[in-house]
């Protein structure tokens, strides 16, 4: 059976997130209580967290998780990452047995900094650098897949039921001021861990609910520009646009949104003049990245929570705000059971993107 | 007789029906139909029949049909009776054999070895009754970014682009080769559809001066009828390399259907041959395309988006990739089997290759040089029905071009002796007796119906893909695949196997 990367497998899923907008931490427990009211979107092949805060002792260096398949595949790798990288740390994530989640890969997280003068060299950003050393890795190095690359966040995913895999994780000794999660259910898959999701690239993490049906249209958009889709998953294309959009093209989140959400052209002709160039504008130069089909997607970074829905709205995604809270899941129910009175609920409607930006800067070090 | 070439069709008569009325003797222009001495009995001569069905079209008794004519040959599977008439034809008269139409030759077609995809359970479909289900398409130049600081405002300054309201537009056709009549009913049926028509390399006539807003304008290689208010007075400039059914020739437009108006429209002497000959003589080069295309955009205060029109020949990718580098907004590409009011027959029936094949390979090259989102495309060259055009924009295509389609709405039925000027339907032709036969106001509604009939067919088929945008059905190639294909035909049209 072909695994995911040689072929595109469609899956449907569940997916929640909090964040607190002022920095506060919050305990992985929480999540974990979210996702698993929702048991039954997922069924068993796959489930996944991203968290972001999580590393303040490491907050300036990037944190790669890897999957490895054999040691070869680690020797290769570390080889590579050593080369260019001052790493750090390296070592074991921490993982706990778990009756219903079968023996899987081997599971390393390193935190280090760009080698510098590597990168110089390169003459790339520290952005396109890091990026493209993990496209590198994943994508020659048969048996090592770093599913995780940001900094001060970290990706934690498995074959198995959400709730599982966050026991595995013991991601209730982790404390993030913002979490995503994903219980997945592919219609068809051999159960690859790389597979499960959020999807991440750099500072950037996806979960997605639904199955695109502009997924060629997206992905012959996007290897235009240098990326390489290897996963064949909508969450990976997805998650390249964003890239694409925020970091080559250096739109602002909610602009990026409208680019993947954009109105129809009935509503578009009725707008204002100028918000009316703005969408003809916008949606013709990105007419290859508008995503159709239901989908409802979050996207988690360092900036804040952005969640978005398909133009139809085709696929359910309830927000909620308490206090210095949101609350995004795909059952309002999932988002009750950890905050029983929240200020507001509503359904997010498609094609009107919800950003909540995180208000604190995090701390730079000059 | 040493030149003995059997006729191509039967007019039948029923006599018990026939009421000797002598509409058919009206009708025909190849004189098959006459009446008998005594001026009451109509009587017919199938010799110079085409079968294009005017006469039993318009019989009021229904009492003609055409048959076949078959004059039996040695059976021979290499020199076939068609080979040897065409022989027997050149030995009478030392020509190069003309034809018109799109080749009738059974080369592949590929679009009748694609099937489409429709969603089940994972991804539901869209109902376009009750959905908004676009079929927008915007051509021009596309600025590889936006600019924009905050939401809903945008610094982009935009070159010049074209809405179409349906990626169907309707493709050259010059007024000398079809009558005004046809030219107007396609011009009005793009004003309304919210497409575009195309004027060839004829000019446009002052009749169409209020419709030029959809007109594709053409710069060919005999000039005809360029001036600088033909250039302003128009949707976009196409500039006309080749031509798919007779790529690397030029065009001949005889004398006889250079009417005074033809001769008008096109700045040419009254009864002159019109002849474009078979390259730009200022265009020898790629970068002398670039000139081209810069004096025009100069001419017309960059106000008008410059296509390029290219026939679908063997290294078609790297020339489309070529033209969109030396500025040009839309690249057309003119498959093989696109039709013609002329063209050598041995060109028609064997230079260039299939639009499927020319449009996979121009639309992936473009992509593996990160230039495609910055160009439209635009494919040609033979598209029979809506699902056609479907697979077209699914391998690439920002739009299609349509003639022949829109003419079989507006009475033609494929006769293929354009090249005559003996149109009984009043399209291919300049006699004012068969031109009046073509009445604009009828016409172009029949065009209009078919447009939107394959609009919503269109749409039907992108709901049952779940797809409510033309824009994610461009390039989705996912949602083709091939039936009875080589690996190297679906690794050009980049597309898998039924089942895979």
């Amino acid at each position: 059976m072909l695994k995911e990367g040689q072929i595109r497998i469609p899956s449907g899923c569940a997916i929640a997130a909090i964040i607190d907008k002022k920095g506060n931490k919050i305990n992985g427990s929480e999540i974990i209580k979210s996702i698993s009211l929702m048991h039954d979107r997922s069924n068993g092949l796959g489930g996944g967290f991203a968290a972001y805060g999580i590393y303040p002792d490491h907050k300036d260096e990037n944190a790669f998780h890897v999957f490895y398949d054999n040691v070869e595949a680690r020797k290769t790798c570390e080889e590579f990452l050593f080369k260019h990288f001052n790493i750090d740390v390296a070592e074991r994530i921490p993982t706990k047995p778990v009756p219903s989640i079968d023996l899987g890969p081997d599971i390393w997280r390193y935190f280090g900094k760009a080698n510098r003068v590597r990168m110089k060299t390169s003459r790339l950003d520290e952005d396109e650098y890091v990026a493209q050393c993990v496209t590198k890795v994943n994508n020659s190095i048969e048996g090592a897949y770093i599913f995780s690359s940001g900094k001060n966040m970290g990706c934690f995913k498995a074959v198995g039921y959400p709730e599982d895999v966050g026991e595995f994780y013991m991601l209730d000794r982790y404390e993030a001021y913002l979490w995503t999660a994903h219980g997945r259910f592919p219609t068809n898959t051999p159960g690859w861990w790389g597979g499960a999701h959020p999807f991440n690239i750099l500072d950037w993490s996806i979960v997605h609910n639904g199955e695109i049906s502009s997924y060629d249209t997206n992905r012959r958009y996007i290897e235009q520009f240098g990326y390489i889709c290897t996963m064949q998953t909508d969450t990976e294309v997805i998650t390249y646009l964003f890239d694409h959009l925020l970091r080559h093209h250096n739109l602002p989140i909610e602009v990026a949104a409208d680019v993947l959400t954009a109105p129809e052209w009935d509503e578009i002709d009725r707008m204002p003049e100028d918000k009316k160039e703005y969408f003809t504008t916008l949606r013709a130069i990105y007419s290859g990245a508008l995503v159709n089909g239901p989908f409802s997607v979050i996207l988690g970074s360092n900036k804040g929570l952005l969640a978005i829905n398909d133009r139809l709205k085709l696929r359910s995604l309830t927000a909620a705000i308490k206090g210095d809270r949101a609350y995004f899941a795909s059952e309002e129910s999932a988002i009750r059971i950890i905050c029983p009175d929240p200020d507001k609920v509503w359904s997010v409607s498609g094609a009107e993107p919800v950003f909540i930006p995180l208000e604190i800067e995090e701390e730079v070090d000059e | 007789m040493i030149n003995y070439i059997p006729r191509r069709f039967t007019v039948i008569r029923d006599k018990d029906k026939c009421v000797n009325c002598g509409c058919c003797v009206r009708q025909c222009s190849n004189e098959c139909h006459y009446f008998d001495d005594d001026g009451k009995t109509v009587l017919c001569n199938s010799n110079t029949c085409v079968a294009c069905h005017r006469c039993v079209d318009l019989c009021p008794t229904g009492a003609l049909r055409i048959e076949k004519y078959v004059c039996d040959y040695n059976e021979n599977a290499n020199w076939t009776p068609q080979y040897q008439q065409e022989i027997c034809r050149q030995a009478n008269t030392g020509s190069t054999l003309l034809s018109a139409m799109g080749t009738p030759k059974p080369y592949p077609i590929y679009w009748d070895h694609i099937l489409l995809n429709a969603s089940q359970v994972t991804n539901p479909s869209i109902d376009p009754l009750r959905e908004p289900m676009e079929t927008r398409a915007i051509l021009g130049r596309k600025p590889e970014k936006l600019e924009a600081d905050k939401k809903g405002k945008t610094t982009t300054k935009m070159p010049p682009q074209i809405i179409i309201e349906t990626p169907i537009m309707f493709s050259a056709m010059s007024f000398g080769s079809i009558s005004l009549n046809a030219q107007k009913s396609l011009a009005m049926a793009a004003k309304e559809l919210g497409t575009l028509f195309n004027t060839g390399e004829g000019g446009l006539h002052p009749d169409l001066y209020n419709l030029s807003d959809y007109a594709v304008v053409q710069v060919a290689s005999g000039r005809f009828g360029v001036h600088k208010d033909y250039l302003k007075n128009s949707k976009c400039i196409e500039i006309k390399i080749g031509q798919g059914a007779k790529p690397g020739i030029g065009g001949h437009l005889p004398g006889e259907k250079v009417n005074v108006e033809v001769s008008n429209a096109r700045m040419i002497p009254e009864g002159s041959d019109a002849i474009s000959p078979a390259p730009h003589h200022d265009i020898y080069s790629i970068e002398d395309l670039r000139q081209l295309i810069w004096s025009l955009k100069q001419l017309t205060d960059n106000k008008k988006p410059v296509s390029v029109k290219i026939a679908a020949v063997h290294n078609v990718s790297a020339i489309a990739s070529g033209c969109a580098r030396a500025g040009a907004d839309i690249i057309v590409i003119d498959g093989f089997r696109g039709g013609t009011g002329a063209a050598p027959t041995r060109i028609r029936d064997n230079v260039g290759i299939p639009i499927e094949l020319a449009l996979a390979a121009a639309d992936q090259r473009l992509r593996d040089e990160g230039i495609r989102s910055t160009v439209s495309l635009v494919a040609a060259g033979s598209f029979r029905c809506s699902s056609d055009i479907v697979k077209a924009i699914a391998l690439g295509a920002d739009a299609c071009y349509v003639a022949s389609a829109p003419l079989i709405a507006m009475g033609c039925h494929m006769c293929g002796t354009c090249n005559t000027g003996k149109c009984n339907w009043g399209i291919a032709t300049q006699r004012p007796e068969l031109t009046k036969r073509l009445n604009p106001e009828i016409a172009h509604k029949r065009v209009i119906n078919l447009i939107t009939a394959w609009t919503h067919e269109i749409k039907e088929i992108m709901g049952g893909m779940g797809i409510n945008s033309i824009d994610s059905l461009r390039g989705n190639r996912l949602m083709l695949r091939g039936i009875g294909l080589s690996e190297k035909e679906l690794e050009i049209l980049g597309i898998k196997h039924a089942g895979e």
